[in-house]
């Protein structure tokens, strides 16, 4: 099976949803003569030409609109933001019309969109260039949103993301696109969106996670499985909507649980995890659940404090070993 | 500071006079502006006995702007505006029932109840909307023009907002893409001058609107919107550039609305007076062409009554269908929240 890396696995995606479909194009920052600002889209330009693989300005907010536009016009488009940090500023079509244009038009305007871009943070990007926004983002009704993981991942649900009806926010990591796994080319990849993954089978204790966090958690699953904890390591995929049945059936299974995510605490993924948790499978647990997340301050430059900020593997570890009751001291 | 309170100087008038049609055609404004104003009165009283809800905003005095653009439209075409939508959704040809039965919030409304007034939709007209959000749609329209040329068709698409929206960034994005991509739009300025409030002279550096086409290379016009004619020609013009050669127009149509901002606010008193209403009532379209219309012989007291009643009865028509329309179902809360046919695997 060919091993290729996560920004590969999305350039094929691409490549083969605008072959399958000449109503689908691709337009951003430097999408085009570029190759793309971290080379998602290369060669596109060359195959598909400038009509359907479109350079903008630098104007989030208006081609976000365009995006908006096209789709009501009955085309299929991919909207890069160079980052979902830039796509703040492009919130208002996000929100405003692409999650409620078919709602507010019972049904006569669907929204067949796809956002898509780097998110949560890098090295040293400080601030303003570092924040995981899913959050935000799922909390939207009309919006669906996925956040993959791995290459595989990656390919199948930007390819379900490019077919499905409704407007879809991918969510992809800076982080992730030089990370490699294997993904078969004598096939379709199309993961359905909405449906959690277990990438690690344990009866220990849950690890519910997504996104960039999945190659975390299964760090710290093959660590804690030298000392013969077995995590069960579910992975969202989808944020929005939330895979609640693999979820309960993970914590039915183990009894405890820790939700590890990129962003911070406050009304986070894993605020609305242990909610179902709790909703779901109050009287299978042992434990309180715990969560582990970004530091509740904005991303620092600073190597150490930086590092200090972000989950890792430690905090992880630290968590699950708290729920299982290893550490009563 | 002192207040500017004078208009900015007249751009670029056409010397020629606007084409005024034939006998038909008037007959067809006087018929389409009127109908719009009849429906909105009602609207007016509809939203006091608690009929309609949350926002309201009317177009009444801005009726020629609506009725002149769609003379010139093809049924292919686009049309998209902000939240001040009804006039514009009843010149398309969205049928007065529907757009009552929406207002009412019933299950017959154009967007089955849930959009309400500042949501009007209908795509057997291509009418995509009524947008609630100031200068929000300004993109999607550039973006719908995108899908023209993408599938190579001669479609246009025409935009309309008011003056205060081009104060917000979105409008500038919009028609920087729209001209450096060559998108077949017309903008439309619909400016009467007050952004809720707030008169432009407070809220603008630069009063002459139209004067921001030249900032994005496009062909820039001001026009007197109360006049149907004048707003034919113009829209005509721009219509045709965008069909043909495939190029924006941004145009200002210099208007007015003779009521509040929405259905909260005085319509004289507060932030503008009394005096300024009247004179600017003088130049109410309706009455100018009925003026014009009398005067040609074209149309007299007892026709237009007779024109009058029609139109009043075809309200009242609405305004029964929409009393008589069903809420909606209780299940269309979480209906069309998701489009349900996933294109996956086809």
């Amino acid at each position: 099976m060919p091993t290729i890396t996560y920004r590969d696995a999305l350039n094929h995606a691409l490549r083969e949803e605008m072959q399958r479909d000449d109503r689908v194009f691709l337009m951003g920052e430097e999408v085009a003569e570029y190759n793309g600002a971290y080379k998602v889209s290369k060669g596109l330009l060359d195959e598909f030409g400038p009509m359907r693989v479109v350079d903008t300005p630098i104007a989030e907010l208006g081609f976000a609109g365009v995006g908006v536009g096209a789709a009501m016009a009955g085309l299929r488009p991919v909207i890069e933001f160079m980052t979902w940090n830039f796509a703040v500023l492009a919130l208002d079509q996000v929100v405003n019309s692409a999650a409620k244009m078919l709602y507010m038009s019972d049904g006569q305007f669907p929204m067949p969109i796809v956002f898509r871009g780097p998110n949560g943070a890098a090295l040293q990007l400080s601030a303003q260039h570092s924040q995981a926004w899913e959050s935000w983002l799922s909390h939207i009704p009309g919006l669906k949103v996925v956040t993959p993981g791995t290459p595989y991942d990656a390919k199948g649900l930007l390819k379900s993301a490019i077919r499905d009806e409704n407007p879809v926010l991918v969510l992809e990591g800076e982080m992730l696109y030089n990370t490699k796994g294997d993904v078969p080319d004598d096939e379709e990849i199309v993961i359905p969106i909405g449906i959690a993954e277990r990438k690690r089978e344990g009866d220990h204790c849950s690890l519910i996670t997504n996104g960039k966090m999945v190659l975390l958690a299964l760090q710290v699953a093959d660590k804690l499985a030298e000392e013969g904890i077995r995590v069960d390591v579910i992975d969202l995929r989808t944020v929005r909507p939330m895979d609640v049945n693999l979820i309960a059936d993970s914590v039915r299974r183990t009894n405890r649980a820790v939700v590890l995510e990129e962003g911070w605490e406050l009304c986070g993924i894993g605020a609305q995890v242990v909610d179902y948790v709790q909703r779901e499978c109050f009287d299978y647990l042992d434990a309180p659940v715990v969560r582990v997340h970004q530091a509740d301050v904005p991303m620092p430059y600073a190597k150490n404090l930086e590092r200090a900020a972000k989950p890792d593997a430690a905090k992880t570890i630290a968590a699950i070993r708290k729920v299982m009751y290893l550490d009563q001291d | 500071m002192a207040k500017t309170k004078s208009r900015p100087a007249p751009s670029r008038r056409r010397t020629r006079p606007a084409d005024t049609g034939d006998v038909d055609l008037r007959r067809e404004f006087l018929r389409s502006m009127l109908l719009q104003r009849r429906f909105e009165e009602r609207s007016a009283e509809a939203y006091a006995l608690g009929k309609i809800g949350g926002f309201c905003h009317l177009y009444i005095g801005q009726e020629a702007i609506s009725t002149g653009a769609m003379s010139v439209l093809r049924e292919d075409d686009y049309v998209i505006t902000a939240y001040r939508d009804h006039g514009l959704a009843l010149a398309r040809g969205m049928t007065p029932r529907s757009v009552m039965a929406e207002l009412f919030g019933r299950s017959d409304g154009c967007s089955g109840g849930k959009g309400g007034s500042m949501h009007l939709f209908d795509t057997s007209i291509n009418f995509l909307g009524g947008h609630g959000i100031v200068g929000g749609h300004i993109p999607i329209a550039a973006g719908v023009g995108f899908a023209i040329n993408y599938r190579k068709g001669d479609q246009v698409c025409v935009c309309f907002f008011g003056e205060a929206a081009v104060n917000i960034g979105a409008f500038h994005e919009a028609l920087n893409m729209a001209s450096l991509w060559k998108v077949p739009v017309v903008f439309i300025i619909e400016n009467n001058r007050y952004g809720m409030g707030t008169a432009i002279w407070r809220a603008m550096a630069n009063q002459d609107v139209r004067t921001h086409a030249a900032s994005y290379g496009m062909t820039g016009e001001s026009v007197d919107g109360q006049d149907v004619f004048a707003v034919r020609d113009a829209i005509s013009r721009a219509v045709e550039r965008a069909r043909g050669e495939k190029t924006p127009t941004l145009l200002e149509m210099r208007t007015y609305r003779f009521v509040g901002h929405s259905m909260s606010d005085a319509v004289s008193g507060t932030y503008r007076t009394k005096a300024e209403l009247e004179t600017e009532m003088k130049r109410d379209p309706i009455q100018q062409l009925k003026a014009r219309m009398q005067e040609a012989g074209e149309i007299d007291d007892e026709a237009f009554k007779a024109l009058d009643d029609e139109l009043k009865a075809i309200v009242q028509d609405a305004w029964d269908f929409a009393d008589a329309s069903p809420e909606p179902e209780l299940d269309a809360l979480y209906s069309n929240v998701y489009a349900e046919d996933s294109a996956v695997g086809d």
